[in-house]
């Protein structure tokens, strides 16, 4: 019989998608190529060639030095504070600049300038603000608090804004339609709307500030991260793997007890 | 001259877009009335109740609306005296629109922010015979028991009558309630229709409901409107509504909209 059945080929891909596949994939090896000798990977054998080195900095990791532990834990503590106070200062910024920046809430010609204005706030790294800080108010925790008040103030005004866009218009409606003036609304329409989520957010930043702030006593704003760049510059490694742990032991606890305060909020 | 109205709307226009949802309407509610406002989706209902509260602005022209005598809007403008106007309204919504996360008493509390001094309702200190006046209001819509519960766990009778507390809270004399029984079992319904109706008749509020069911409208209140396409085609009593009109109101398939409670 002649109505033998055709089956179709099977499918192929089009010339023009295969070319887009060899172009960006060429592109990215191209790329890695060109970088490997401006990062040194060629020096990669060094890792063993020096493994003494590596040997005795381990070592010395496996024995750390508690004799400060006090001066490490008090430390610690401080740094901590840096972090409460500067999401808490991170927080009173926020919330003013969150709703201004929120379309739902504010006019468009108030809204786009603070919206910009936070993305400035936020494109800082906190380390430069931290520098510009110590100039301001000289070595110190109040130059990190500062420091991470801005930057974390121009993350959370972001993040609060869009809880806010993200809201029910009715039961702000529902509220106006009482008679309530505009702030009012805010208050009894918005914000007990976008309590979980902002207190969520406020909480993930302070977790995130904890570790920053112990890299911002890096550059003298007091603190662990200062204790631990005067140990590892005076090539103190048993001293520093004690103060590692002291920091890994403290940040994690937070990260801990964060998350569980978080979680039983949504 | 009579009276001062409670709700007087004069040649009112909305158009969305090319498209007229009200159409030179005009409107006038004498206080202690209880009126249905009926018609398909789309006729309009929705946006004049909607108009005479403020939350939509109308087509700039010769409309006006005004509530006790107090400009609520006026070519294309919402006036300064709508916070006035709407303390003295209750507005009944479809979907509640109680915040959800705050307790009933809470919700009802904030039926008096437009009558406390600023602060105070802002940072929520309700002096104490303002708790005993929300406490009472929720009592004589009968859910007092719940005044606890946040609001999101309550059935959506519960929230609707809660949402009546709240106007009883702010001393409103008019009620607006757009399509209040629409998300609502029949038992509720009927429980927020009753309560409506013995809000117009013991307490003297005035009331004006849209509806869907033309059933209802012709049991609880007198006088009808029912719109069509942005116009009213009936402003009168209940009984001079009939079949044949119905019927060019909704189409054929009105029997629907009629007997929706009987088919159950």
């Amino acid at each position: 019989m002649s109505d033998a059945v055709v089956i179709p080929p099977p499918p192929t891909r089009p010339l023009a998608q295969r070319a887009t596949d060899v172009v960006v994939w060429g592109g990215i090896i191209v790329l890695l190529l060109i970088s490997f000798g401006h990062v040194d990977i060629a020096r990669v054998p060094l890792l063993f060639a020096n493994s003494a080195n590596m040997r005795q900095f381990g070592q010395s990791f496996l024995r750390p030095d508690w004799t400060d532990l006090a001066t490490y834990v008090s430390q610690m503590w401080l740094t901590l504070q840096i972090a409460l106070w500067g999401t808490a200062l991170a927080v009173l910024i926020a919330i003013p600049l969150g709703l201004a920046a929120a379309r739902n809430v504010t006019p468009v010609w108030i809204q786009q300038p603070i919206r910009r204005m936070l993305d400035v706030l936020r494109s800082v790294p906190d380390l430069v603000l931290g520098t510009m800080f110590i100039v301001a108010v000289g070595l110190g925790p109040l130059a990190g608090v500062l420091a991470l008040a801005l930057n974390t103030g121009g993350v959370l005004g972001k993040l609060f804004s869009e809880a806010v866009e993200s809201i029910d218009p009715k039961p702000v409606e529902g509220v106006r339609a009482t008679g309530a003036a505009p702030l009012q609304e805010v208050v009894w329409g918005v914000l007990p709307q976008v309590a979980p989520l902002w207190t969520s957010y406020a909480l993930y930043r302070f977790e995130s500030n904890s570790r920053s702030a112990t890299v911002l006593g890096l550059i003298g704003a007091g603190g662990i991260g200062q204790v631990l760049f005067e140990s590892i510059s005076g090539f103190q490694y048993e001293r520093t793997a004690a103060i590692v742990i002291v920091i890994v032991v403290a940040v994690s606890i937070i990260d801990l007890l964060s998350q569980a305060m978080r979680q039983r909020l949504l | 001259m009579p009276a001062e109205a409670a709700l007087e709307a004069r040649d009112i226009s909305k158009t969305y877009g090319g498209r007229r949802a009200l159409d030179r309407v005009g409107l006038r509610v004498e206080r202690g009335e209880m009126v249905a406002l009926i018609g398909p989706s789309g006729s309009g209902k929705s946006t004049l109740l909607r108009a005479v509260s403020g939350l939509v602005t109308v087509d700039a022209g010769p409309g006006r609306i005004s509530v006790f005598g107090l400009t609520v809007q006026q070519d294309g403008r919402i006036a300064e005296t709508v916070r006035q106007v709407r303390q003295r309204t209750g507005f009944i919504f479809q979907q509640f629109n109680l915040v959800g996360r705050l307790t009933l008493f809470s919700n009802v509390m904030i039926g008096a922010l437009g009558r406390l001094p600023f602060w105070i309702g802002l940072f929520g200190a309700w002096p104490h015979e303002e708790k005993l006046k929300a406490m009472a209001a929720l009592h004589r819509v009968g859910v007092s028991d719940y005044a606890g519960q946040r609001a999101n766990t309550l059935s959506g009778g519960q929230q609707q009558r809660g949402a009546i507390a709240r106007s009883l809270v702010q001393g409103a004399e008019l009620l607006l309630a757009d399509e209040p029984v629409a998300s609502l079992d029949p038992v509720a319904a009927r429980r927020v229709m009753d309560t409506l109706s013995s809000l117009n008749r013991d307490d003297g509020l005035t009331v004006v409901v849209t509806l869907h069911q033309v059933d209802y409208a012709m049991r609880y209140c007198r006088r009808i409107v029912a719109l069509e396409a942005g116009r009213i085609v009936y402003d009168g009593p209940a009984k001079g509504l009939d079949r044949a009109l119905l019927a060019k109101i909704y189409g054929p398939e009105f029997q629907e909209a009629l007997f929706e409670e009987e088919d159950r």
